[in-house]
């Protein structure tokens, strides 16, 4: 007699509900190990970093080798210039090259566009590093300010491109359609009505790309490389935060450990803010 | 209109300089290359010898190490990161699935050289005193284990790398497995089937294939990240099978020797390897794209 | 009214909410073994979520429950001790879109149920492969594409496809959620011939919108209106003469 007959409901499986179980259990520990290391990774940067955060560490120079004290003032001062200066080379082009990959796909060089930013957000960004060298160091006869720059908008153009296209599909023809039915140029309504409509989402992009401009290292290795001073012009060599905690990091020195630490600190802190903040932005807009 | 041409011819003009740029990257590389390649042709790829001061350039370690680091770091974070997504979409309460993903991305958010020092001072020694004298007690007679107690070395670097693509490949799953309508996952339930069963016949099954191109997508970050590994690999241009031993990448040996190469058949050779990353990474990203929109296609029709 | 004892399956007032929302409230409704019972209403009355408190399929929504009892021959289905597993595959179900498993064959479509369940050789599984096949009336048409994926099928034959995936398990009671809803007049016609031809071997319970489609195959109806079970009787005497206002303000289609 097959079991569909018997005359009331089937015994329970125990074993397809005990494999279940199980398979829940593997699935829940295998989520617990991708957080893990954020909570790891966190947690001693924070532990390793504080104790070696004072005033000191936003305004003065790096002590040298050997002696305690000092920080990371020209560094930091150096992140912030060149992400600035990245950022207005990189995000207006960005903005209206998502602009017209999003709103001019049937032409061509559109297309074209399209699949070259795609490749460009593949590149390594060591190998954009060595572009940048290629480009503006050996031309201009050393490392600066500006090689960094260029590199780190390098990395930033598609970012910003490939959210505004994203954001720019999913705004309704109604908007162009209404905009154009009013008689307004093309370019105005581009302008003035489709990227309004979608501003805080592509902040949110702009801000994600700078996120990632603060913390890039490889492409400044050979480009902006390093100084132990405060730069006096942008054609010089230049500090940044992380080529000052990957040389500290490894060099040998105990203290320059420690400022290594504060210096992860401050560089996470600020890419958390600046990840949350453009979030929150989005979710209140959004709302 | 006249305006809108005019707008039109300098987006043109700004979408040709960009392409004119790209060109410009990789034809600065190719001729910065080309020295290298020339001399020693496709036995460049091939040679062991990595000598900068003897001149002797041969960029198989690095491929290696490479090859190797990255695929070590996709076979550990495949299955954290697949089952990080099922517990996403199908296992967690709906109101902490939000939290989690978000606390996922932030991995992706943490500066490569933020991973390096972690890497080194807080994971080089636990794989050191505790992960090699396990491995290396009970495994340490077959050729994967050998060696010495460093804490630098392959193992660590495949750590680092696997932590560090474990958001991205979370995240291509997560959609994958979101993009499963609830009609299928109705029909297994509706048949008798359990959880786990649901899971594995309307959920892993009809995703394989976009599972897959997670994984490339996250081989494809790893073979390109730079500073954490140059951090914790040890540097050591040398091919062994030992996941203890330290070892090379593409990408460390450009950021190590870079800025301070003498001579012009050095830069060559660092260029020609930056050339070859290049192609691998971008033909890797490019996989992995394609398998995606073809199952995107094919499950839409 | 219908007597309890009779029935194959009967609720006793069964309640569903999702959230604080209250969408089926205190039903009572059986039917009789081989007997097929339409359900009825204009869209919200809460007849799709009163079908699937019957096998339930409701509570595997999140922020859903349920009260009151199922007794299916006699016993609950909702006590503690029963598991949801073994009653879905008792009682099938058949859903407003056809859904097989894309990258299943035809035949590992039907098999589905019978893989999960176990226990069976591969020529049993073959001939209830067939067998259901042959009862959703499939056998004839997809004979010779048995490997072929089960979603390069016509809609209609993929979901006289779910039907024979439901009927491989060998239920005894099928449950029906607008099962035409998306088909073409043609593959509805089919589908409603088979309905008449299985009701030799299953129970069926039916949701439908389409009244006609109700008065031609049911035995029995029932009518539901914002949760509540407004009348239930024959169908004949439902669409002929039914005792309630809104039911015939309903059937002559001066609402819903």
């Amino acid at each position: 007699m097959s079991k569909a007959d018997a005359p009331r409901l089937p015994r329970i499986q125990r074993r397809r509900h005990f494999k279940s179980l199980m398979a829940n259990a593997v699935i829940m520990t295998l989520a617990g190990f991708a957080i893990l290391p954020l909570i790891l990774v966190f947690s001693y940067i924070a532990r390793s970093g504080f104790p070696a955060l004072n005033l000191d560490f936003f305004y003065k120079l790096p002590a040298p080798a050997g002696e305690t004290g000092g920080g990371m003032g020209n560094a930091i001062l150096g992140s912030v210039a060149m992400v600035i200066m990245s950022g207005v080379m990189s995000i207006p082009p960005g903005l209206l090259c998502g602009l017209y990959v999003a709103e001019f796909s049937h032409q061509k060089l559109a297309r074209l566009l399209r699949f070259v930013i795609d490749l460009m957000t593949g590149v390594p960004s060591i190998v954009i590093g060595l572009f940048a060298y290629a480009m503006l160091v050996v031309p201009l006869g050393g490392f600066s300010a500006w090689a960094g720059s260029a590199a780190l908008g390098i990395i930033m153009m598609p970012i910003v491109s490939r959210t505004t296209e994203e954001i720019l599909r999913l705004i309704p023809d109604q908007l162009r359609e209404s905009g154009l039915a009013l008689g307004l140029p093309r370019w105005k309504v581009l302008l003035r009505l489709i990227m309004r409509a979608g501003r805080s989402a592509i902040a949110t992009g702009v801000f994600l790309a700078v996120a990632r401009a603060s913390g890039e290292t490889a492409p400044l290795l050979f480009t902006s490389f390093n100084n132990q001073y405060w730069s006096k012009s942008l054609s010089e060599p230049i500090a940044s935060l992380p080529v000052q905690i990957y040389t500290y990091a490894i060099s040998p020195y105990e203290e320059w450990h420690r400022l290594a630490w504060a210096g992860s600190l401050i560089l996470v802190t600020v890419v958390f803010a600046i990840n949350l903040l453009s979030r929150l932005l989005l979710k209140r807009t959004s709302n | 209109m006249r305006s809108d041409r005019i707008f039109n011819w300098i987006l043109r003009g700004l979408a040709l300089t960009v392409l004119l740029g790209f060109v410009l990257l990789v034809w600065f590389l190719w001729n910065e290359a080309l020295p290298a390649l020339r001399s020693a042709g496709l036995g460049f790829i091939w040679s062991t010898g990595w000598d900068p001061v003897s001149g002797d350039f041969g960029a198989l370690p690095f491929l290696w190490g490479t090859l190797v680091s990255s695929i070590l770091a996709l076979m550990l974070s495949a299955p954290i990161s697949i089952g990080a997504a099922l517990f996403l979409t199908d296992i967690a309460p709906k109101s902490i699935r939000t939290p989690i993903a978000f606390l996922i991305e932030m991995l992706a958010a943490i500066p490569s050289v933020v991973y390096g020092i972690w890497g080194i001072f807080v994971l080089a020694p636990f794989v050191r005193e505790h992960v090699h004298p396990l491995l290396n007690g009970w495994l340490g007679f077959t050729p994967f284990f050998e060696g010495p107690p460093f804490g630098l070395g392959m193992l660590t670097a495949a750590m680092v790398l696997a932590v560090m693509i474990t958001p991205t490949i979370t995240a291509v799953c997560r959609e994958v497995f979101r993009s499963v309508p609830d009609l299928l996952r109705e029909a297994a339930t509706g048949i008798g089937a359990t959880r786990w069963e649901t899971i594995r016949l309307a959920v892993i099954r009809p995703s394989i294939s976009g599972i897959f191109a997670a994984m490339i997508l996250g081989l494809g970050r790893a073979l390109g990240e730079t500073m954490a590994v140059t951090m914790v690999i040890g540097n050591r241009p040398e091919i062994s099978l030992s996941l203890f031993k330290p070892a090379a990448t593409m990408a460390s040996v450009i950021a190590n020797e870079y800025a301070e190469a003498q001579g012009d058949s050095h830069l060559s050779a660092l260029a020609a390897i930056g050339l070859v990353l290049l192609v691998v990474s971008s033909l890797v990203n490019f996989g992995a794209r394609w398998i995606i929109e073809r199952t995107e296609s094919k499950t839409h029709v | 009214m219908q007597k309890v004892s009779t029935a194959v399956i009967a609720a006793e007032n069964i309640s569903a909410w999702y959230g604080s929302n209250r969408a089926v409230i205190d039903i009572s409704l059986g039917v009789n073994p081989g007997e097929v019972l339409a359900l009825i209403g204009p869209s919200g009355c809460g007849k799709s979520t009163f079908l699937r408190c019957l096998n339930r399929m409701h509570e595997e929504i999140d922020h859903t429950r349920s009260e009151g009892r199922v007794l299916y021959k006699g016993e609950d289905i909702y006590s503690d001790d029963v598991d949801p597993v073994a009653v879905r595959s008792c009682i099938g179900m058949v859903f407003q879109k056809a859904n097989p498993f894309p990258t299943m064959s035809v035949a590992e479509n039907v098999a589905a149920g019978l893989r999960l369940r176990g226990g069976f050789s591969r020529s049993e599984i073959e001939s209830r492969v067939e067998g259901a096949l042959r009862k959703a009336a499939l056998w004839e048409e997809v004979k010779n594409k048995l490997r072929a994926p089960g979603t390069s099928l016509s809609g209609g034959q993929q979901q006289r496809l779910c039907i024979a995936r439901a009927l491989a398990v060998q239920p005894e009671i099928l449950l029906m959620d607008e099962p035409t809803s998306a088909l073409d007049p043609i593959s509805t016609g089919r589908i409603e011939e088979l309905m008449t031809e299985l009701k030799k071997s299953v129970t069926i319970i039916i949701v439908t919108h389409n009244m006609q489609q109700a008065a031609r195959i049911s035995d029995q109806t029932a009518f539901f209106l914002m949760g509540k079970l407004v009348e239930h009787g024959n169908t004949e005497q439902i669409f002929n003469s039914p005792t309630r206002e809104e039911t015939e303000n309903y059937i002559s289609g001066r609402f819903g």
